[in-house]
């Protein structure tokens, strides 16, 4: 053992130890440290006696304050659900096209919706709405499935070519690939592209018009203005659900579309349905 | 004798790894499988050629730092790479256009994640602890490591385990535990390395010539034990084949969770807490020359520390499905943790009383002080965020990553830094390192990208964690989720570039370092005499 012995630069003992060089000094413990560690013991012993801590037998504590993270959730929601609950059940009830008659009702209703649609819409539609490829722009006033208020609200009910929902919204573009030649094919795209005023292959574009005429019109009109009662898309404006280049509409007319919107009815409440549906139709574009 | 028994081991070991190959049922374990065919037939051939050949004079009069330069090589290695990877995962987030549409899946965030993390806390950190807890039992034991070259395959097995577990990550093997991702043949493997592990270092310390026990060994073996004991019961599991990687954890749901968490928290605990503090209380006092501080306290703060420790895991599933009793207890257990860390921190920086005058001339010594500075800081910051009412802040936020990562390229990263550059010119026969400026340089970009990581984490966490929460005067929610992302990318750069000052203060270390082995020569260094 080697002999305790001062520290010349502190002044303090050392404890007499020394590895591979390394001595310890024989300091005590810092003052100001211990009674720090102390009064956190002293506040621990105390907050699990005011809050549920220890685990017994059948159970734990519940604790002097009777606290639990479910009840404050409970309490805070239960607080706006007794300050909202007259405007919520109005807005249940609500006639969605007199919905304007009620300013106050209305303006509940926007924000209310506005917060249901960032929740539950803007995963797809985008948190400002303005949709991306496959998922249409609720910013203008191009419809697929009409664009009044009660329009709105029965989409976000019921939902597009859900498998969920009897009153889902449903129509189905055949694939052309399997019932048309490449050719008719093509001249459909020039025809397409012609309807919006897009560069297009004249000739091309003449024998498409005929096949429009056999298989489009039926559904997207004679001059391709669309049907909203189809979910039919309107071809001669600029908005484009998929794209209104030659590729993407050889790629559509080839293969068709199939959209699809889960229904909310079943996910949220009558008054959710119809603010998120008043919101939607307050972005811009509604009818 | 011994030699045959280890042929005809690594002969069934090949034939097994062979068949494995042929009808694995998933890419991650074939591929697993034709890397351990390729480990056990080269080692049989090895071990083949030195059959019935006359042994080798080792020379075991000295002590064994092979294995010590293998791991010095070996760490800053893998820090390079855990940073590179952390530089490229922090750009995704900023610039998804980065997971590399033609790289799928294999180059997604999500796969590169535990890539980085397993870098850099296992690869990394725990090279950095297996080494330094080899150099550091021999020299304050006065004895050579036991178990002749055990110490060997403790390195070369651990090292073989990274391996598996990063190429797994890739090819999509995950048990999907967080620090606990690879799946069970690989868990299988970590725990024959870490059992001879735990036996070097047991052994090590029996065959002591110190009669004490110094206090670096005391937290490297709590180091050792816990974590041993942690990865068992966190990974137990039944693999849904032996031919494949998938296996169904034992425990379900919120049993599962809380079990992930106890060893989420303790790898926090024990592997990056208690197994630095072992290195530090070593090289702290020999770069500085300096005395410890307080034995009184180095008692204190161990004992505390490790009984402590354990209970705290419950504070990472606040306001979960996890019963509000065991969330005070972690949360109370982790703030009467914070003097206990503190004591480490205290006892680290009072071992420079009478050495402060070196942190003009000594960037190695500056480099420890600002890593027990970050140490400081996130122990204080680690039970603040515990509290319910901040976690309830806090928690899913960015926050959380920028606390990690102060402890982690603070704390973690400095002190290895600075053991790197103690034991680099020590282990090949080197006055000093190659080049003091660049450790220089070293220590500012290595601090500078600290700051503007955890400032800029601060900053979004916070402001996420608002974001998520409020509510307008009707009580509905303000914000979507993608607006609260949208509004992090400028910070997302900044923790970017931090990234990248961090990185390149690695490069220049690895440049450092092979500059100063390049010329130096090993040498047996005798084993130390006690003091008498």
């Amino acid at each position: 053992m080697s002999e305790q012995e001062i520290d010349e630069t502190t002044g303090v003992d050392t404890t007499g130890h020394t590895w591979d060089g390394i001595k310890e000094l024989n300091n005590p413990l810092p003052r100001w440290w211990l009674w720090c560690f102390y009064l956190t013991i002293i506040w621990g012993v105390g907050y699990t006696v005011a809050y549920p801590a220890w685990p017994m037998l059948t159970g734990a504590t519940s604790g002097l304050l009777g606290y639990s993270t479910r009840a404050e959730v409970a309490q805070d929601i239960d607080r706006f659900e007794t300050q909202n609950a007259a405007l919520k059940t109005a807005l249940a009830e609500v006639e969605l096209a007199s919905l304007s008659d009620n300013p106050d009702l209305q303006r509940f209703a926007v924000a209310n919706g506005a917060a249901v649609f960032r929740t539950n819409c803007s995963q797809c539609h985008g948190s400002g709405a303005a949709g991306s490829v496959g998922y249409p722009n609720l910013l203008d006033d191009d419809w697929l499935w009409g664009g009044e208020i009660d329009q709105i609200a029965h989409t976000v009910r019921h939902g597009i070519r859900n498998e969920t929902d009897n009153d889902a919204h449903w129509s189905q573009m055949p694939a052309y690939g399997d019932i048309l030649e490449d050719e008719e094919i093509a001249g459909t795209v020039e025809y397409v592209l012609s309807l919006s005023g897009g560069d297009h292959d004249a000739t091309l574009a003449q024998t498409g018009a005929v096949i429009f005429e056999e298989q489009c019109s039926a559904c997207h009109g004679e001059n391709g203005m669309g049907d909203p009662e189809q979910g039919a898309p309107n071809l001669t404006d600029a908005i484009w659900l998929y794209g209104g280049d030659r590729e993407t509409l050889l790629e559509t007319i080839t293969n068709a579309r199939f959209g699809v919107m889960p229904a909310w009815g079943s996910r949220l409440s009558a008054a959710d349905v119809n603010a998120v549906a008043a919101y939607v139709h307050g972005l811009g574009g509604g009818e | 004798m011994l030699n045959y028994l280890k042929l005809i081991l690594l002969g069934l070991v090949f034939l097994f790894a062979a068949l494995a190959a042929n009808w694995g049922r998933d890419l991650a374990y074939q591929v697993h499988a034709i890397i351990i065919m390729a480990v056990s037939g080269g080692l049989f051939l090895w071990v083949l050629r030195r059959t019935d050949e006359p042994e080798p004079q080792v020379d075991t009069s000295g002590y064994m730092d092979g294995v010590v330069r293998a791991g010095v090589i070996a760490t800053g290695f893998w820090g390079v790479i855990g940073f590179l990877v952390g530089v490229v995962i922090a750009f995704q987030l900023a610039f998804p256009a980065l997971n590399l549409d033609w790289a799928q899946p294999f180059a997604n965030f999500g796969r590169l994640r535990p890539l980085h993390t397993s870098a850099v806390i296992f690869a990394f950190g725990g090279n950095a602890l297996i080494m330094s807890s080899f150099y550091i039992v021999q020299r304050t034991c006065g004895a050579r490591l036991w178990g002749g070259n055990l110490a060997w395959f403790v390195f070369w097995g651990y090292n073989l385990f990274i391996v598996l577990a990063a190429t797994g990550y890739l090819l999509g093997a995950t048990q999907s535990k967080e620090y606990a991702e690879p799946e069970w043949y690989v868990d299988i493997w970590l725990t024959v390395v870490w059992v001879a592990f735990l036996a070097t270092y047991l052994g090590t310390i029996f065959t002591r010539k110190e009669r004490h026990i110094y206090v670096a060994n005391w937290f490297l073996l709590s180091f050792i034990v816990t974590v041993a004991m942690l990865h068992v019961v966190n990974n137990i599991s039944i693999p849904v084949s032996i031919w494949g990687s998938k296996s169904v954890q034992l425990f379900a749901g919120v049993q599962d969770a809380m079990t992930q968490w106890w060893y989420g928290h303790n790898a926090v605990g024990f592997f990056l807490t208690s197994g630095f503090l072992g290195m530090m209380y070593y090289f702290v006092p020999k770069q500085a020359g300096r005395p410890v501080y307080s034995y009184k306290l180095s008692i204190i703060h161990f004992w505390a520390l490790t009984f402590l420790y354990i209970w705290a895991g419950p504070h990472h599933l606040h306001y979960t499905a996890l019963p509000d009793w065991a969330s005070t207890l972690g949360m109370v257990f982790s703030i009467i943790l914070w003097m206990p860390s503190w004591g480490g921190m205290i006892n680290g920086l009072m071992t420079l009383q009478g050495a402060w005058d070196k942190l003009r001339t000594d960037p190695i010594i500056r480099m420890m002080v600002v890593s027990l500075a970050f140490y400081g800081m996130s122990t204080f910051e680690g039970p603040m965020m515990s509290i319910r009412a901040v976690n309830s802040l806090s928690h899913y936020t960015d926050w959380t990553i920028g606390h990690v990562h102060s402890g982690a390229l603070g704390w973690n990263g400095m002190i290895t830094f600075g053991a790197l550059y103690f034991l680099t010119p020590k282990l090949w026969g080197r006055a000093s390192m190659h080049s003091m400026a660049a450790i220089n340089w070293h220590f500012w970009l290595a601090t500078i990208g600290i700051v503007l990581y955890a400032s800029s984490m601060w900053v979004t966490g916070i402001m996420e964690g608002l974001m998520w929460r409020e509510v307008d005067a009707q009580g509905f929610l303000v914000n979507s989720f993608a607006d609260t992302v949208s509004a992090k990318f400028p910070m997302y750069v900044v923790r970017g570039l931090g990234g990248v000052l961090y990185l390149a203060g690695g490069l220049i270390m690895a440049w450092n370092m092979w500059m100063t082995i390049r010329g130096g020569q090993t040498r047996s260094a005798p084993v130390g005499v006690p003091a008498e």
